[in-house]
């Protein structure tokens, strides 16, 4: 709820309204119950007593009435905010008095949640980080998230609401930073025995800071490779940050399609094959692959079969 | 292939002496209790000699009276255990800040979450909620038994079945790591090869089997069983929100079961449909898991607001208002739980209008129980409000509710839910929800019902220090996590960096050990109120100046319930009936036919149970034998033709005129 990016900022402004909105009838039913409490207890015998009395129209309207205007207003504040702020659409504002600049493209970050530890890659910078992120203010970002194994929930609260990590599945999230700052981000979502260590730190830097921050990592950065990842991938807690400067690419396409280990088809070649219809299980079974190749070419089907 | 055959793999399966862990000091020191009071118990009860008693009045009984009893029974010690879990991690999370890793490492904290969670649901709000039908339901339409008494007792065993596993897992390897849905892949055999996922498969699916027949028993019980004159706009609130609730078992627990078997067909088969590779898909399962979580948290509360309707009522001595709309509304909230399944993961990116859809859905579920909280509001209002203890737990109930609806229906604004998800707030949203309303709901109930049960009134001073106690211990443990969840702090957590929250998880921990007050004076209570139980006697069967018709009937009813069945002309047919000047009819009894106890029910359960055990740990052969054993008794019960019995019109006529002397002699 301190939040320094504009999504989250919505976020906040969304919640207090809808607690607003809810307050007006949750107010009075809770006043009400003790108002009514009191005054017709069994000792007072000032107060009317009706046993009978079980229904009145208008009353009956209104207390259906109250609830539904209310849920009205609600759910259209509902429609239009979960469309405003879907974390999938692409920003197009930076915070409440700015748009984003024409030709101003999103800084994409690549998101891995891996067992118990955040592998984040910069496709345009051709850097990786291990348990820490950075990005410059006021530039939206659109991160691709994806997971080794267990799902898990990235989430930086100070930037915007959090979204699923899944395994073979790629969700996006859409935010911009406003503030400069270091911020907490986590994994929110259970995810086995190193769940609680599994923490990192945003940095929300300024442009130049951002600059020299990424060629720092350039400078001081080892070398992500296919076989570094798969170290990395074993289960581990409490990994201190570590910087990449270089990444092998198509490493990120690897991860989410689950085919990083040497001769392993890739998913969406496994679905491009099961498009076809084709009944044979080479995904499964010890038939010929080789890495770089489509799997139709694998099986000696031309290219072309493809479209 | 029988050179490679190991005869100690087959016999017992993965169970090694390691399975047991006395390198655990906090569980050997549990188990060394446990032991103890169980062979004391035993002990008073061999030197008693209850043995027989216990048997043949008891475990073998079909009278649904004594079957709700057993239940609530089970759902009081489970909830013992349910609420040990839950102070232990308030503990854990008190202490576990500046580097400390507090006293429960990981790998006990993630089962001690886990199983608070299943217990609670499965094995303390579940058989809470179907003892309270159980006992109430036949009496309040005129019936003298559900429709299928026997299977009654076999559902009850069942359930008790899975509380048994669970508890073994406690000394007996370890129960699952997962959370209490068992989201995969988590749950899948790569990343918990252990047993405690299986643990939790089979309680479930054991415990499943009697909550399924117990709600198809309940269902037919109320459709086909009411007396004369009482059609479906007379039956009483507590009888219609059983009905929904039931109506939503039926439907919902075959999907928990399903999801289950496909879950073990991945555990113990290999197949791949929610693995991350080979096609599989652990989005699937988490649809399916909450297709049946979302109506089971309405099957918990919906016989509850029945409760607070029969208790407004009664104790505002005044009809309830706007019984139509009461009962609309409960249908309405009955359909509209299959609808919004999908609000408990908006964050796995579903697209804005699949999310809205939901997200709306589950606020128009808000209009029908708004409805309700003003009906009761109504009912008090222009009556005569005696504050007895149940009438304290509905108001209590009504404040405390109301609050937890408002954080629901902010939880299912989508963008709002991407902030407030996991986190701290929803545990407290639905704590908030489950104690303020099932849990209040069920010490209403049982405060209301007891003297009907067992024939005195429950000893209202520690009730009230139990309600007290509740309530107070209810606001200081959760709202700081309200507080928590919107500073952005994650559920399940083992430890903590950030030292300025360690305040906030101290005065939780406080509010739970007021919890732990609050069912120490409601134990308290339970042995005071027995113990003063001459002074507390109702003689008249109708304590309270009751409505329905469980209160013509005497304190404890007899075994048939009603010596004649009655006819029903209004919704409070009892309240009509006294001011018609009923009388009871003193003579022309006849013979009652009447089921006749069995113990095929606790044998097949304890078989099921062996069954369920030996699946756990891989014992093929004993699975084997106990399989084909299960199968043999069920069909060697379908050859026992000796059901019925008949009680005499004589008999009738003896417990009738001992009624009627005990009316004449207190007037």
């Amino acid at each position: 709820m301190s939040p320094s990016g504009d999504v989250a900022v919505q976020q906040r402004d969304l919640i207090l309204w809808s607690t607003f909105l809810m307050l007006l009838v949750i107010v009075p039913v809770i006043v009400l119950t003790f108002v009514f409490a009191w005054r017709y207890r069994a000792g007072n015998n000032d107060a009317d007593y009706d046993p009978e009395w079980d229904h009145s129209t208008v009353l009956e309207l209104l207390i259906w009435a109250v609830p539904l205007l209310i849920i009205i207003a609600l759910g259209a504040m509902t429609w239009v905010s979960t469309h405003q702020l879907d974390p999938y659409r692409p920003l197009d504002r930076i915070d409440a008095q700015r748009q984003v600049p024409a030709g101003m493209e999103p800084l994409v970050i690549e998101v891995v949640a891996m067992d118990w530890k955040w592998l984040f890659l910069y496709p345009e910078q051709g850097i990786a980080t291990l348990n820490e992120v950075a990005a410059p203010v006021d530039r939206p970002i659109r991160f691709k998230i994806t997971s080794t194994t267990m799902m898990n929930s990235f989430f930086i609260p100070a930037l915007a609401g959090q979204i699923y990590a899944m395994a073979g599945m790629e969700t996006k999230l859409h935010a911009v930073i406003n503030k400069e700052g270091v911020y907490e981000g986590f994994s929110a979502n259970y995810s086995g025995a190193g769940f609680s260590d599994m923490r990192f730190k945003f940095h929300g830097l300024s442009e130049s800071d951002f600059n020299d921050w990424v060629a720092k990592v350039h400078a001081d950065g080892g070398a992500l490779s296919r076989d570094a990842y798969r170290q990395l991938e074993q289960p581990s807690q409490n990994e201190p940050v570590q910087l990449y400067g270089e990444v092998e690419p198509g490493l990120y396409e690897a991860i989410l399609n689950r085919c990083v280990e040497p001769g392993s088809l890739c998913m969406k070649d496994m679905m491009a094959i099961d498009m076809l219809g084709s009944q044979n299980m080479c995904g499964i079974g010890d038939g010929p692959r080789t890495l770089g190749k489509t799997p139709l070419e694998t099986l000696g089907a031309p290219r072309s079969a493809l479209n | 292939m029988f050179d490679q055959l190991d005869l100690t793999k087959l016999v017992f399966g993965r169970l090694t002496w390691e399975s047991f862990p006395y390198h655990e000091p906090i569980l050997v020191a549990t188990f060394v209790a446990v032991a103890l009071g169980g062979l004391a118990l035993l002990a008073l009860v061999t030197r008693y000699r209850l043995w027989g008693y216990l048997w043949n009045e008891w475990f073998t009984t079909i009278d649904h009276k004594k079957i709700g009893i057993m239940y609530m029974i089970l759902g009081i010690i489970m909830l013992l255990r349910g609420f040990a879990d839950a102070i232990m991690m308030r503990i854990q999370q008190a202490i576990a800040f500046n580097g400390s890793e507090g006293y429960l490492p990981p790998e006990h904290y993630d089962q001690i979450f886990t199983a608070h969670g299943v217990i609670m649901i499965f094995f303390v709000a579940m058989p809470l909620v179907t003892g309270l039908m159980n006992y109430v339901v036949p009496l309040q339409i005129g019936a003298r038994d559900v429709a299928f008494p026997f299977l009654n007792n076999f559902s009850f065993w069942m359930t008790t079945s899975g509380a048994v596993l669970v508890m073994m897992s406690l000394f007996v390897g370890e129960f699952a790591k997962t959370g209490w849905l068992a989201y995969p892949p988590l749950s899948g055999i790569l990343q918990s090869p252990d047993v405690g996922v299986d643990y939790y498969i089979w309680s479930l699916q054991i415990a499943g089997v009697g909550t399924l027949l117990s709600g198809v028993n309940l269902l037919v019980t109320i459709v086909k069983m009411r007396a004369p004159g009482m059609n479906m706009m007379k039956m009483p609130v507590f009888t219609w929100t059983s009905l929904c609730t039931n109506v939503l078992i039926v439907a919902a627990f075959p999907v928990l079961t399903a999801v289950l078997v496909l879950l073990s067909l991945d555990r113990y088969l290999g197949t791949a449909f929610f693995s991350n590779d080979l096609g599989g898909n652990s989005m699937m399962y988490i649809n399916l898991i909450w297709i049946w979580g979302h109506p089971e948290v309405y099957i918990l509360i919906l016989p509850l607001f029945g409760v607070f309707s029969e208790v407004v009522s009664t104790y505002s001595s005044k009809r309830l208002f706007g019984y139509a709309s009461m009962v609309y509304a409960t249908v309405v909230i009955t359909v509209l739980s299959y609808l919004v399944w999908l609000h408990h993961f908006f964050t796995m990116g579903s697209g804005a209008s699949v999310n809205s859809f939901f997200g709306i859905t589950t606020m128009i579920i808000s209009i029908p129980t708004g409805a309700k909280i003003f009906n009761w509001l109504f009912t008090m209002y222009r009556g005569r409000i005696k504050f007895d203890v149940p009438m304290l737990w509905t108001l209590g109930f009504m404040v405390t509710f109301v609050i937890g609806g408002m954080t629901g229906v902010l939880l299912a604004v989508p963008p709002a839910d991407f902030v407030l998800h996991n986190s701290l707030f929803l545990i407290a949203h639905f704590h908030n929800v489950i104690i303020g309303g099932v849990l209040f709901g069920l010490f209403a109930g049982i405060t209301y019902w007891y003297p009907k049960a067992f024939g005195y009134k429950l000893d209202p001073f520690w009730g009230k220090c139990s309600f007290w106690f509740w309530l107070i211990g209810f606001y200081m443990a959760f709202m700081p996590l309200y507080v928590l969840g919107l500073m952005g702090v994650t559920r399940r957590m083992n430890h903590f960096d950030d030292p300025s929250l360690q305040i906030w998880f101290q005065i939780a921990a406080l509010g739970a050990f007021l919890i732990a007050l609050g069912i120490a004076c409601f134990l308290i209570q339970l042995v005071v109120s027995y113990r003063r139980r001459e002074s507390l006697r109702d003689t008249t069967g109708d304590p309270w100046n009751g409505r329905t018709l469980e209160w013509s009937t005497s304190s404890p009813p007899p075994a048939y319930n009603f010596a004649f069945t009655p006819q029903v002309h209004d919704t409070d047919a009892w309240w009509q009936m006294k001011q018609h000047g009923f009388q009871r009819p003193e003579d022309g009894y006849q013979a009652i036919h009447m089921p006749k106890n069995t113990g095929a029910g606790i044998i097949l359960a304890g078989i099921s149970t062996v069954l369920g055990f030996s699946l756990i740990w891989h014992m093929w052969l004993l699975s084997g034998v106990a399989f084909v054993a299960l199968l043999a008794v069920a069909i060697g019960h379908t050859f026992n033709y000796k059901r019925d019995y008949y009680i005499p019109a004589e008999e009738v006529e003896r417990v009738e005129a001992e009624r009627t002397r005990m009316l004449a002699d207190n007037v």
